[in-house]
């Protein structure tokens, strides 16, 4: 039992922390927020080619590096911490899970290919299926080939996507025999990419409505006889977790932040640091930090003993679960004191907490809030004749 | 990043749990799940017994050295035994503050003699020890003691006088550690004593403090000129602060994790008396529910992180949560456990005042935030030690 980061795991984080400190400054973040696809193309070409980040999850025979999730954690809780606009959650902790997860050999080869060349890669599912499918694709599979059509809504980074995995459900078909995924080109024809306006303005989030697209049947995901319904709950988990760790990453900087600003600030001639008030609030801000922190790795652990068979998707989806449920609140907790410690300029545009606060509520309801997760802990909990 | 213990303390977690199943019966079945926190008044001579069924069998001690008869065993060992242990149902062990708190001070700072003299007693589960810091006047701020050590010239020994509070267990101890002023000067940390003293001498006057739940696990303990030998003072006269925080540092760490199994008991009652009597039927029970779940899973591994060590050395803030943090979560769980219960929840078992375990958790726990550090205290120190906040001003006295 060594419950902490190796050596190289340290690397790795400090490597990180110094390239995205750098790289993704206040203003940096404020200037990538206007570009259209909401981050900066050159930037992503750097960490995409230099850093080479997207590889963290890939296997080395398949040309990544062959790191797990771990890695790919203690990168995005840097990431997450300076607010970085790029479209790395996508590709590395959405998409790759997808395609190694669901996807054939021969598939796997392909994409994975095209995201270590630097493509941008994303998930057209977003949400837990607590209450029931939301999925609003159908896939109308005849002897003459496959049509998509349907909706699909909040797709991270789907502006600037090269290609999606889409979630579509069966004509006809219903429950979860039904639910195939489906590679898909952004210039498939039938296809429009829609950008939706975002409170958060750090992170884009598109619209993908599909016209009758034609697809061949060697773009759907793995083979016809896999139950894709359980294999995308336990994408959905892996994306959680990654989630988890930006949002980790921003709960600490929403912290660190707002002690700097109240050590500065001096009211009735002491810092306002000083009162009681004030530092009981950043004691609860810290126990929520390093709590969510200490849920997020060992999620990340369990999420690497899934990815090489050594626990089932039921202890997954209770550590994503876990994790998603407990660092949602803790990010918009933290966040929310953040305001309240910087006092009026915290409701300002100039000061940064209200960009740490915007995040931490879009990261909040994205891939299923706090209390959906507990009430999938409760059914595990509570309405099953096994327990935990 | 390791989540998993290695095989071998794998194989020595069934070699504990083995023992466990084959001599926690029978005559000791009746205590079992019983002794802990809030109930440490029950079943003291089956206890006892217990303990020195124990120590014969060496699950006593077994972080100390071998020199002393412990087992030298490493962390993870440390905390399989008490996750076994606490799932085992062990009862409450009526030796851990001489095996957690005394022995480990005494190691560390005792002389050879003073560890001859007390060591072996608390490994072979014989001699019970009690905690004398707290005052009625000295709480928090425990540098505040006002009990007195007079150095008797003429017999050669130290007087004792004044009075501890909140001494558990304390008509059940052969010995008690007390910080007292040796220096009538010196105020706060300076000037201070750490004693051993033997209870069972006629200086020394017990009386349990009723609590809410109707009975008395605390006392108070008056010591008028009682007697303490000078080989019984660990480290000089003066230095008794020092040693007195030493000993507060053994008390954070393996046991924890057995407490989190008690914690793990107490949830799953819930989870099975929400199941049996319809509450779990309740969106928001089940909600509070998978909210413990969540709380207690992540205690854990809060607790592995501060166990594995921090990385690079840095100071390790996720130790300095920890009391706040369970705490809290544990006194919401009596909460939770009465909103289970429903209407139920208000009636006892017998006449006069006889609480089941979950109602007796769910009064008790609300000593949890203020023992050993009030909630208050603590969000101090986080905010002191861990973000570098100005400390509070201090009062004149």
């Amino acid at each position: 039992m060594e419950f902490k980061f190796t050596d190289e795991q340290i690397m790795i984080r400090d490597t990180a922390e110094a390239f995205v400190s750098e790289v993704s400054t206040s203003a940096a973040v404020r200037s990538a927020m206007l570009e259209p696809a909401g981050y900066d193309k050159d930037l992503w070409r750097k960490i995409s080619a230099d850093m080479f980040w997207q590889a963290l999850p890939i296997p080395e025979a398949l040309g990544g590096l062959g790191l797990g999730y771990v890695e790919l954690a203690a990168t995005l809780e840097q990431t997450g911490r300076f607010l970085l606009c790029s479209p790395l959650m996508a590709t590395a902790a959405f998409a790759v899970p997808a395609i190694r997860l669901a996807a054939s050999e021969e598939q796997q080869a392909l994409y994975l290919e095209r995201i270590l060349e630097g493509q941008v890669a994303t998930l057209a599912h977003a949400g837990i299926q607590t209450h029931g499918s939301q999925i609003n694709v159908q896939a109308n599979i005849t002897d003459q080939g496959v049509g998509l059509n349907g909706i699909s809504r909040h797709v991270l980074n789907g502006q600037s996507a090269d290609f999606f995995i889409v979630a579509a459900e069966e004509t006809f078909a219903s429950g979860e025999q039904g639910i195939s995924l489906w590679f898909v080109d952004r210039d498939t024809q039938g296809l429009t990419i829609k950008s939706l306006p975002t409170m958060d303005q750090t992170r884009r989030l598109a619209e993908l409505q599909c016209d009758n697209l034609v697809l061949s049947p060697e773009q759907r995901v793995g083979a016809v006889a896999q139950c894709q319904a359980q294999l995308l709950n336990s994408i959905l988990d892996l994306a959680a977790i990654a989630v988890s760790a930006e949002q980790v990453g921003g709960a600490q900087q929403s912290l660190d932040i707002s002690v700097a600003y109240i050590k500065e600030r001096v009211q009735f001639g002491r810092t306002i640091a000083s009162y009681q008030a004030i530092k009981h609030k950043c004691a609860d801000m810290m126990l929520k930090a390093e709590s969510a922190r200490s849920g997020l790795y060992y999620a990340a652990c369990i999420a690497d003993e899934f990815l090489a068979g050594a626990c089932d998707a039921e202890t997954l989806a209770e550590a994503a679960s876990i994790s998603k449920a407990y660092s949602s609140e803790a990010f918009f907790f933290n966040a929310g004191c953040g305001i309240q410690l910087h006092g009026g300029v915290g409701i300002t545009s100039e000061y940064d907490i209200q960009l740490y606060f915007k995040r931490a509520k879009a990261l909040e309801s994205f891939l299923g809030n706090a209390s959906e997760h507990r009430e999938r802990l409760a059914k595990q909990l509570l309405d099953s004749e096994v327990s935990l | 990043m390791k989540l998993r213990f290695s095989a071998s303390d794998e194989a020595f977690r069934v070699e504990i749990a083995n023992w466990l199943r084959d001599n926690l019966c029978g005559e000791f079945e009746s205590i079992r799940f019983r002794g802990g926190p809030g109930d440490e008044h029950s079943f003291v001579e089956e206890r006892k017994a217990w303990e020195r069924k124990l120590g014969e069998a060496g699950w006593t001690c077994i972080g100390w050295p071998h020199d002393w008869g412990g087992r030298a065993a490493s962390i993870e060992q440390q905390v399989v035994f008490n996750e076994e242990y606490a799932r085992a149902g062990g009862p409450g062990r009526i030796g851990h503050i001489g095996e957690t708190l005394m022995g480990p001070t005494l190691i560390a700072y005792g002389s050879e003699a003073q560890k001859a003299k007390y060591l072996p007693s608390i490994r072979s589960g014989d001699a019970i020890w009690c905690q004398g810091y707290s005052e009625p006047s000295a709480g928090s701020d425990l540098a505040n003691v006002k009990t007195k050590a007079v150095f008797d010239e003429q017999a050669q020994v130290w007087q004792i006088t004044g009075q501890k509070v909140w001494t558990s267990l304390a008509h059940e101890s052969q010995y008690c550690f007390v910080v007292a002023r040796t220096d009538p000067q010196a105020k706060g940390h300076k000037g201070l004593g750490f004693f051993m003293l033997d209870m069972h001498q006629p200086g020394v006057t017990i009386r349990p403090i009723e609590q809410l739940t109707g009975t008395s696990e605390f006392n108070e303990v008056f010591f008028d000129s009682a007697v303490c030998s000078v080989e019984d003072i660990v480290g000089k006269p003066g230095e008794g602060w020092q040693v007195a925080m030493a000993l507060l540092g053994f008390e954070r760490g393996v046991s924890t994790l057995g407490q989190q199994m008690l914690f793990q008991n107490e949830f799953n009652d819930i989870v099975q008396l929400a199941k049996s009597n319809g509450a779990d039927r309740d969106p928001m029970l089940r909600q509070r529910i998978a909210e413990a779940h969540i709380g207690l899973r992540i205690m854990r591994y809060n607790t592995l992180r501060v166990l594995s060590g921090s990385d690079e050395g840095e100071l390790q803030a996720e130790g300095m949560i920890y009391k706040l943090y369970w705490s809290s979560w544990h006194r919401n769980l009596g909460k939770l456990a009465m909103d289970v219960m429903g209407s139920d929840s208000e009636i006892l078992d017998a006449e006069p005042y006889e609480l089941n375990r979950l109602q007796s958790m769910f009064l008790f726990t609300r000593a949890d935030t203020i023992y050993g550090g009030t909630n208050q205290i603590q969000r101090n120190l986080i905010a002191e030690r861990a973000l570098g906040m100005p400390r509070e001003p201090r009062g004149n006295n």
